[in-house]
């Protein structure tokens, strides 16, 4: 990252029918961007889903892709996550290699990290591990000289704090200048 | 030419029961569709079908989808209605492609009807089948798959709004052909109104001080006062502050190119004068235009510490290629409405100092083009539409062809399609019932010659000025300028026969070679195809090297504009 890209998170409230991830996924490929992370979930309103989105990028490709995704008749509402202002939350699953003698240092870090076992075999544990992803990137800094066999994070879901919701803000509609 | 028969009665007033394709022929007509362009095929028989049991809407039969596609976008510039087409499943369906294409990088406002395949057939790699929603994604503002009989009625509702609101554009709904057949219950509505912006008092009051403290404002017209239809606004906008105008190519027409405080067109090909005010001017009103890299050219510098004021209906154009001091987001017949008044009268020395700039123009030298050109604009009616395809022909034209009535001009100024004026020619002689002038070149000629057959099928009277020197020319002169003169696959090498080619298609064809009366010649093709209602086809005789000029080198600045061919 040079010194003008930023790591940004772009709430989407757009419609939950077929084709809409393409349209989006669409609008940053053909620019080039890359999504840093996705998560796509139903929500309280059957019609609706929600997305979060991460870009690592400079305020001008925030603002195009904002301004793009708005466009789209899909997209309901849409808005860049405040990072003071909200709650980021992601959840891992780490499968290690753990024989009996290293059990009790993983149980050991665990206990640092609040993660949980999950499952274990004679010579495997699987990890869980719940918390905003600079936790869960120094959680697994430790945890991968045991040998990760696999493991998989769901992306970043974000919330503002207080009584703000996505669904009760503007459209991204107050352009700069 | 036949006229289509105007039918904007909706067949009953309650709720029927119909087949989906019956619901699509009253939905059209609900949206005032009066006119069709299109191709049949096998997954659109029923619509066909419908089509033919209705008989109020006029369907021109094509040669090619594609040219169908480009008829419905001629349609639309002229008309400042909707553009329709249909074609059939898969290949029919994907030759729609570059016309919607064309349509989207323009906004141009269209609706693409595709059938296809039944839902039981869907998926399977049936006969003729394709995901057109998939392919014309990133070129459509949206596109709809109707699956549901349902859905249908609402689904066309709903395509015409969104193509005809804000940043016009094409949306494609492809049917299913279970829905076409399938019955539900249909009642008929009246179409939306398109959406409206609310326009922010504040910055037009921002814009009005910004205005009015400037010296030298020079106004840029984009396609974006020809889609709002603004062009008194602009006329009145440009008097109150007697301050000049340039348009880019999609802004052509938007003012009256006699009108005197008119500098021509902005950019690569754009006059001298338009680049001498661009550089003396101290700010730039800028309306309906995205400073497309042929009008800016190098960005960053481009409005080097100019104040800029950017009016638009598509909040996604500000600041994205050009940096601007202040946007307002409008549509701009609304937004000038509001502005003009806010402005102070102005009076100066430098609407005179920017069109004595003007008077220079003649240190560009002169190209056999720009004779047939300006003779043809003599000759042909104040309200022909002007069609062109892509390349030289197309900037000579720009430049030289007054176009001094508005809305009449079509030209594929973003997507740059080649073969795109024949069938555009055919949408606007449908659009305007009257005779359409076409200038096109050898090479842009070839790609859709096939749809000269439409225009005599149809009695168009059409004047097709082919601009003929046996190459590429406008890649041959980038090819003179940055290639060394190494001419790769630009010299066409065709014998082919252009006068025989007409006649055997059914037209009329002349031959103005280089030698002839231009006056004469024209005359007589003008004469013919009022006369006889039907397309002629002129065959141009051109020096291969003839070049476009001026010329701006791709990301150089207006500083540089070269007036002679400079070649390495």
């Amino acid at each position: 990252m040079d010194s003008a890209t930023k790591k940004y998170t772009i709430g989407a409230l757009v419609a939950n029918k077929s084709g809409v991830l393409t349209r989006i996924s669409g609008l940053f490929s053909r620019r080039g961007y890359n999504i840093e992370s996705l998560t796509v979930c139903a929500t309280e309103d059957p019609d609706v889903s929600r997305m979060t989105i991460i870009l690592i990028g400079d305020e001008y490709m925030l603002y195009q892709m904002i301004r793009q995704m708005d466009k789209l008749e899909d997209v309901k509402k849409i808005g860049c996550a405040n990072e003071l202002d909200c709650v980021y939350r992601e959840l891992l699953l780490a499968k290690v290699g753990a024989t009996a003698e290293v059990r009790s240092q993983i149980t050991m870090i665990n206990d640092v990290y609040k993660a949980k076992v999950v499952d274990l075999s004679i010579d495997t544990m699987v990890l869980e591990l719940t918390g905003d992803p600079e936790k869960l990137d120094a959680y697994l800094k430790v945890i991968e000289p045991f040998g990760i066999l696999e493991m998989q994070r769901t992306g970043v879901t974000v919330l503002a704090r207080g009584r703000h919701t996505l669904k009760d803000r503007d459209c991204y509609g107050d352009h700069v200048n | 030419m036949k006229t289509p028969d105007r039918a904007n009665d909706i067949e009953g007033d309650n709720t029927m029961k119909m087949k989906g394709a019956d619901i699509l022929i009253n939905g059209l007509l609900e949206q005032g569709v009066d006119t069709i362009f299109g191709y049949p095929g096998g997954t659109v028989l029923d619509i066909y079908d419908a089509l033919y049991r209705n008989g109020k809407i006029h369907h021109i039969l094509t040669a090619h989808e594609q040219g169908a596609a480009h008829a419905a976008d001629g349609y639309a510039r002229v008309t400042g209605k909707v553009g329709v087409c249909f074609a059939t499943s898969g290949p029919g369906a994907t030759n729609l492609v570059t016309g919607i294409a064309t349509a989207y990088m323009d906004s141009v406002p269209m609706v693409a009807i595709t059938g296809n395949v039944g839902l039981n057939m869907l998926g399977r790699d049936s006969f003729q089948e394709v995901d057109i929603a998939g392919i014309t994604m990133p070129i459509t503002k949206h596109n709809f798959i109707v699956k549901d009989v349902k859905e249908l009625a609402e689904t066309i509702r709903r395509a015409f709004y969104i193509a005809s609101s804000g940043r016009k554009g094409p949306v494609l709904v492809d049917i299913l052909k279970n829905v076409q057949i399938a019955e539900c219950d249909y009642e008929p509505e009246k179409p939306l109104p398109a959406k409206q912006i609310t326009i922010d008092e504040k910055r037009l009051d921002q814009a009005a001080k910004l205005i009015n403290d400037s010296k030298k404002p020079l106004i840029i017209a984009g396609g974006g006062v020809v889609a709002s239809r603004a062009f008194d606004e602009l006329k009145a906008l440009s008097e109150k502050l007697d301050a000049p105008v340039t348009y880019t190519l999609m802004g052509k027409g938007a003012l009256a190119d006699n009108d005197a405080r008119n500098l021509g067109m902005l950019g690569m090909h754009g006059t001298v004068a338009a680049a001498r005010a661009l550089i003396a001017s101290d700010c730039l009103i800028a309306l309906g235009t995205r400073f497309s890299d042929r009008v800016a050219l190098n960005r960053e510098l481009f409005a080097n510490g100019k104040t800029v004021i950017h009016v638009d209906v598509d909040n996604a154009e500000f600041n994205k290629n050009v940096p601007v001091t202040l946007t307002v987001l409008a549509d701009v017949k609304q937004c000038l409405k509001s502005l003009t008044p806010k402005l102070d009268e102005k009076k100066s020395d430098w609407m005179k100092q920017a069109k004595e700039a003007d008077g220079k123009k003649d240190a560009i030298a002169n190209v056999r083009a720009y004779d047939i050109l300006k003779t043809a604009a003599e000759l042909a009616p104040d309200d022909s539409p002007l069609i062109t395809d892509v390349g030289q022909h197309q900037m000579w034209a720009a430049q030289q062809y007054p176009m001094n009535k508005p809305a009449l001009f079509c030209s594929s100024g973003g997507l740059g399609t080649m073969g795109y004026g024949m069938g555009a020619a055919i949408g606007a002689a449908f659009g305007t019932g009257k005779l359409c002038v076409l200038v096109t070149g050898d090479g842009c000629f070839n790609m859709n010659m096939n749809e000269l057959s439409t225009a005599v099928t149809e009695g168009i009277p059409l004047v097709i000025l082919l601009m003929n020197n046996g190459v590429l020319g406008m890649v041959r002169q980038w090819q003179k300028i940055f290639y060394q003169r190494r001419f790769s696959q630009t010299t066409l090498h065709k014998k082919t026969d252009y006068i025989k080619f007409a006649e055997s298609f059914g037209a009329k064809g002349i031959l103005l070679d280089k030698d002839d009366d231009v006056r004469a010649k024209l005359k007589e093709a003008f004469d013919y195809a009022k006369d006889t209602c039907s397309p002629v086809l002129v065959d141009c005789r051109i020096s291969c090297d003839d070049n476009v000029l001026p010329m701006i080198k791709p990301g150089a600045t207006y500083e540089t504009q070269l007036k002679k061919m400079e070649e390495n």
